[in-house]
């Protein structure tokens, strides 16, 4: 359980931190002087944390235990709380650093072309940077504080970067949401955090997930649910899950990186992480695995009605998180699984948008499908890695979603009983709405008639964009096939999680739910096909709809209803106590002054005179102390 | 070396300064502006310098100085510091010269001489250090009123166009305040006269006083009404958006920075260690004002329309925070609320100078005036984006860990308070990032299309510079500080019945050995 320290390499794992922070703040405060070459470090300094990051896991996977820890330096110490800046290098987190490294290295890579023309090209790659390595401090963090601090940086440089395009008022609108809601769930975090420290004086990962049995059931469940809702604001799950198409604001490769592969995957994360907090409260399991239920089912309804491809690429990622949270809500058996998917999903979801970001690049910027089609034929490579990261998604036999998330939908399934019928049932039926509207993403920008406006001249991208673009669809076939059947993830991760078990039995053969699934999907995407590719595309969304098709298209009213509870009564609140603070406190405070000192419009207009009967005051008051001292002192 | 007077020698210095500053001849502003500098670098040097000569191991009260003063009354002109007081001075020794260098081309109201201005700075400088070093009750009052004088000139001669109903009503409030402390301050020495034979004014021998909890009562209310209107706690606040909003920035800094971290030190320092039974009787009441003020301030400063009193208006929620970490009566949330006095003047500091740097060049405190500056000038946007930042307490910044050092500290004792004012971390992102969007976003507009706009100048560079520094440095090490808080914060944790070495855990966590076992 409790890391042995580093040594040799793995002891100079900060670097894997160290280095993108550097390079952040090279380009940061460098100024213009960096504008030439900044790209170039940022890539260098990433790629550098990548090789690092294979190396550690090499060296990790030879030793016995599989669990090192790297101690810094003393953060801090008062009173009982200690917390050390401190790293832990295990199976989980070196997996995660080489999915942050590795995708994030080819999404700089992309990025070098996508930003070419972009005069703040610099800033770009400083908050990139400082984005990874944010998020190498979460994942590499040895406590709860360390994880904090690296939760709310990686919100910080998702802030940053959402609001890129600052000078757009959408862009400042939804970087400040997606940071206020993101606060909403570390209130959550922070809290588990306290109580953490109350129960245990402790906020390191050995102590607490070493002594979750000493605390009472109300406790443990009460720090899952807590966790549970920092892990909601930041993975975009419901009911904070309105932030994240938002967030398709900023610049595409952002998307790509923090919006889909790896920073809304942080909620997993923890999750995960916390594997011995939930294992203990089945009552937070149950919620967890509620709320992936519930979001896989938002994601893929409002991912069918929208004509944005990186707003339904978004709703997509919402609704995949949704499985992972089902999957590590399922517990021992689960995890596993959810982080396979993690994995295979920063493939191919990272692939998808970044294939999207090549399609705007070359139809000026634009996002709306009802405006693509026919696009296959000019944009092959686009088409054909985009393609792949289309049908590893849906689960096409054998790519790599079909390997992750059939064994999730088995896994809930397996948890038996009613539930597990109510949680697979909802699981396929994902699958279902994902092929359906991936398929239709798909129909509506590559297939069918051109639909482009008139300046626009789709063209392919430069090798910079495809070449990554290449990388990850190759990643988007096999990874899957790699983490389940060649090296298998469960027993990598088995030093975090236990030795993986073999179901007793199973509620439906596998093999049954493979083809259940497969049948599923195919239905999804022939619906898809019947819906959209049979016949001609109308250039605007039709205005007359059904009322489920509205709902979907309003992303089920999560904004009105956060409108209609919070912000509006928030801003009514705020005026009142505006008014409330300036006409009332302030107004009786005024009077007791003007009472005291003659008339409201003499305190207004005072000048000399106040100070004057201040010193008056002050001299009176002398006077007094004077005579109470002698009086005492002569009593 | 430490029997060198280090505390006399930061008092005297500034008022030398400013007699001299004030001596000099006029029109030879420059040469005000670089005594000026000169003699506030030299207070920095000094803190510093007392800092080194600092034992965290050794007495209570060190660097100490004592001269009677009135002996007819016992009243010594005592000096000392513990560490709670000594980073306060370090504080003071930091922003002092950055406020003069802020300063430097500002013109009072009507061409006012600037000569006034610098030289009032100096003696409001001394004043601060005296008020902090006092460990003779009777001296801590004298400091504490005559504080007000330099700062209501800074506020009614130098402030903007409605400074004089501000520098009064600062005056008024603190009249109000200052009075009844000194009933209470009266009250003390009468007990002492009672207790021990002969009236005493020394703050030790005070603490060691067995006062009947009535007595205690009224006497904590004369300090507590003084203390929470100089570190406005709701509802003794309304002075400070008027004096903030008027006082030229400089006296801004110093006034939010610094002054009115006179209230919350006298909590800790004062209302404690002096009267632990009253204390812990009036903690419910003074625990809810705090919370409420940390949403109250919050929700008036999103609903601000003038820079300045945004400023002052987050600072109220500030307030509350550390008055929530000193009532709760823990450690590690007394440390947390001393870390987050010092760190508040910083980041209260510079995002007053950014304001500052903002309505410099609009000539408008609206915020509806600005809109896209980070256009302009990317590099005061950026500054103005940390300064934002550190106040919301992002993790990375000084302020982060202060805060949450205050609200892990009250929930052992205080889960409920704690627990609603967590929703002040959420409302401080929103009322930060709401004004960064206003004014900093969006397409340029307004007064920064309007005027030139330039970004920040060398000058104004090197005034927020080691601010920015001092937020990253404390925010990834602030241990330094918490090893001269600590000892300091234990010892009056003592005093009030806590524990000193911290809130022991419900449980003990299974340690790697007893696993093995």
């Amino acid at each position: 359980m409790n890391p042995v320290p580093a040594t040799g390499l793995l002891s100079a794992s900060w670097l894997l931190i160290a280095l993108p922070l550097a390079g952040a703040a090279v380009l940061l405060l460098g100024g213009k002087r960096t504008d030439r070459w900044g790209h170039l470090l940022a890539i260098t300094t990433v790629t550098g944390a990548f090789v690092l990051a294979v190396l550690s896991a090499v060296d990790l996977a030879g030793l016995d235990d599989r669990s090192v820890g790297v101690d810094l330096y003393t953060f801090v110490s008062t009173g009982q709380l200690e917390v050390s800046a401190g790293l832990l290098v295990d199976p989980l987190s070196i997996t995660f650093a080489l999915l942050i490294t590795g995708v994030g290295a080819l999404i700089h890579v992309y990025s070098v072309g996508y930003m070419a023309h972009d005069p703040a090209r610099r800033r770009f790659f400083a908050y990139l940077n400082l984005f990874v390595a944010a998020m190498l401090l979460l994942v590499l963090g040895n406590s709860f504080v360390a994880l904090y601090v690296g939760w709310e940086g990686v919100g910080l440089a998702s802030y940053l970067l959402i609001a890129f395009w600052y000078t757009r008022p959408a862009a400042a609108t939804a970087a400040k949401k997606a940071f206020i809601m993101n606060r909403v769930g570390d209130v959550g975090l922070a809290l588990a955090i306290f109580l953490m420290f109350t129960q245990l004086g402790t906020t390191s990962y050995a102590g607490v997930l070493g002594s979750v049995g000493v605390l009472a059931g109300g406790t443990v469940t009460a720090i899952g649910l807590l966790l549970l809702l920092g892990a909601c604001g930041k993975s975009g799950q419901f009911p904070l899950q309105a932030w994240l198409p938002d967030a398709m604001e900023g610049p595409t490769p952002v998307s790509a990186l923090i919006h889909a592969a790896t920073m809304v995957t942080a909620g997993v994360y923890l999750i995960a992480r916390s594997a011995p907090v939930f294992d203990a409260a089945p009552a937070a399991q149950t919620v967890v695995v509620i709320i992936g239920a519930i979001t896989i089912m938002i994601g893929a309804i409002a991912g069918c009605a929208y004509d944005d491809i990186k707003k339904v690429l978004a709703w997509s990622t919402v609704s995949q998180i949704g499985y992972m949270f089902l999957a590590v809500g399922l517990g021992p058996v689960g995890y596993a699984a959810g982080i396979a998917h993690l994995l295979t999903h920063g493939f191919f979801k990272a692939g998808l948008f970044l294939g999207a970001g090549s399609v705007m690049h070359g139809m000026g910027d634009r996002t709306d499908m009802r405006r693509f089609g026919g696009l296959a034929t000019k944009m092959t490579t686009t088409f054909v890695t985009f393609g792949l990261g289309y049908l590893a998604l849906i689960g096409f036999p054998f790519l790599s979603g079909y390997w992750t998330k059939d064994a999730i939908i088995e896994a809930a399934f397996d948890r038996g009983g009613a539930s597990g019928y109510l949680l697979g049932g909802v699981a396929v039926l994902g699958a279902g709405l994902t092929a359906f509207y991936m398929t239709r993403l798909m129909l509506m920008t590559f297939f069918g008639k051109p639909r482009w406006e008139d300046d626009v001249h789709p063209h392919e991208s430069p090798a910079v964009m495809t070449l990554p673009m290449v990388v990850l669809a190759v990643g988007s076939v096999a990874a899957g096939f790699l983490l389940v059947e060649v090296f298998p993830l469960a027993g990598w991760l088995a030093p975090v999680f236990g030795e993986p078990e073999e179901a007793a039995a199973h509620t439906i053969p596998p093999l049954v739910v493979s083809v259940l699934v497969t049948v599923v999907v195919a239905l999804g995407a022939l619906t898809a096909w019947l819906f959209v590719g049979r016949r001609e595309v109308p250039t605007t969304a039709p205005a007359r709809v059904s009322v489920p098709v509205r709902a979907a298209r309003n992303a089920l009213y999560a904004d009105q209803v956060n409108e209609a509870v919070f912000m509006r009564p928030g801003m009514w609140l705020t005026r009142a106590l505006v008014w409330v603070d300036n006409r009332g406190v302030d107004g009786v405070v005024n009077g007791i002054g003007a009472g005291l000192g003659g008339s409201s419009s003499r305190l207004g207009r005072a000048q000399t005179g106040f100070v004057r009967s201040y010193a008056l005051g002050m001299l009176g008051g002398a006077v007094l102390v004077v005579g109470a001292l002698v009086a005492v002192t002569a009593g | 070396m430490s029997d060198f007077p280090w505390l006399l020698a930061m008092i005297a210095v500034p008022a030398v300064g400013g007699a001299a500053v004030a001596a000099l001849p006029k029109g030879r502003d420059l040469l005000v502006k670089q005594v000026t500098l000169a003699v506030s670098a030299l207070v920095l040097v000094l803190a510093v310098l007392a800092t080194v000569a600092f034992d965290t191991g050794g007495d209570r009260f060190q660097l100490t100085t004592s001269v009677s003063w009135i002996p007819a009354f016992g009243v010594d002109f005592a000096l000392g510091v513990d560490g709670i007081a000594l980073v306060m001075l370090l504080l003071i020794g930091v922003l002092v010269p950055v406020v003069v260098v802020a300063s430097w081309e500002d013109t009072g109201p009507g061409g006012r001489s600037t000569k006034a201005y610098f030289a009032w700075l100096l003696v409001l400088e001394a004043m601060m250090v005296g008020v902090f070093a006092a460990t003779d009750v009777f001296l801590f009052y004298v400091f504490f009123e005559a504080m007000l004088v330099p700062m209501y000139f800074i506020i009614g001669s130098f402030g903007g166009p409605r400074r004089q109903y501000a520098a009064v009503k600062f005056f008024l409030y603190s009249l109000l305040g200052g009075l009844v402390m000194l009933a209470s301050v009266i009250g003390l020495y009468v007990v002492s006269n009672s207790q021990l034979g002969e009236g005493t004014f020394a703050f030790d021998a005070l603490r060691q006083l067995d006062i009947d909890p009535g007595v205690q009562k009224l006497l904590f209310l004369g300090f507590f009404v003084a203390f929470a209107i100089k570190a406005p706690l709701v509802p003794f606040h309304t002075w400070l958006p008027d004096s903030g909003a008027e006082a030229p920035i400089g006296g801004g800094v110093l006034l939010v920075g610094v002054l009115d971290k006179v209230g919350t030190f006298g909590f800790i320092r004062y209302c404690l260690p002096l009267f632990p039974d009253a204390s812990r009787t009036f903690a419910p009441w003074i625990l809810g004002l705090a919370v409420a003020g940390i949403l109250y301030g919050a929700l008036l400063a999103m609903g601000q329309s003038d820079l300045k009193r945004f400023v002052t208006y987050t600072s109220i929620a500030h307030f509350g925070f550390i008055a929530l970490g000193i009532f709760a009566f823990t450690a590690e949330g007394g440390s947390g609320a001393v870390l987050y006095m010092v760190n508040h003047g910083i980041s209260t500091g510079i995002l007053f100078l950014a304001v500052g740097m903002l309505i410099s060049r609009g000539g408008s405190r609206s915020i509806a005036d600005y809109g896209g500056v980070a256009k302009k000038a990317p590099v005061l946007a950026g500054v103005f984006l940390v300064a934002g930042l550190s106040s919301l307490a992002l993790p990375g910044t000084n302020s982060f860990v202060s805060e949450f050092l205050v609200l892990l500290g009250s929930f052992p004792t205080r889960p409920v308070f704690t627990i609603v004012a967590t929703a002040g971390i959420v409302l401080a992102a929103l009322y930060v990032l709401l004004v960064v969007q206003r004014t900093m976003h969006g397409p340029s507009r307004g007064l920064v299309v309007d005027k030139p706009f330039p970004d920040l100048r060398r000058r104004e560079l090197a005034v927020v510079a080691p601010l920015i520094a001092l937020i990253l440095v404390l925010g990834v090490y602030p241990q330094p500080l918490l090893a001269l808080i600590d000892p300091a914060v234990a010892a009056t944790m003592t005093d009030i019945g806590s524990d000193p070495g911290g809130t022991p855990p419900v449980h003990e966590p299974v340690t790697a050995e007893q696993g093995a076992n």
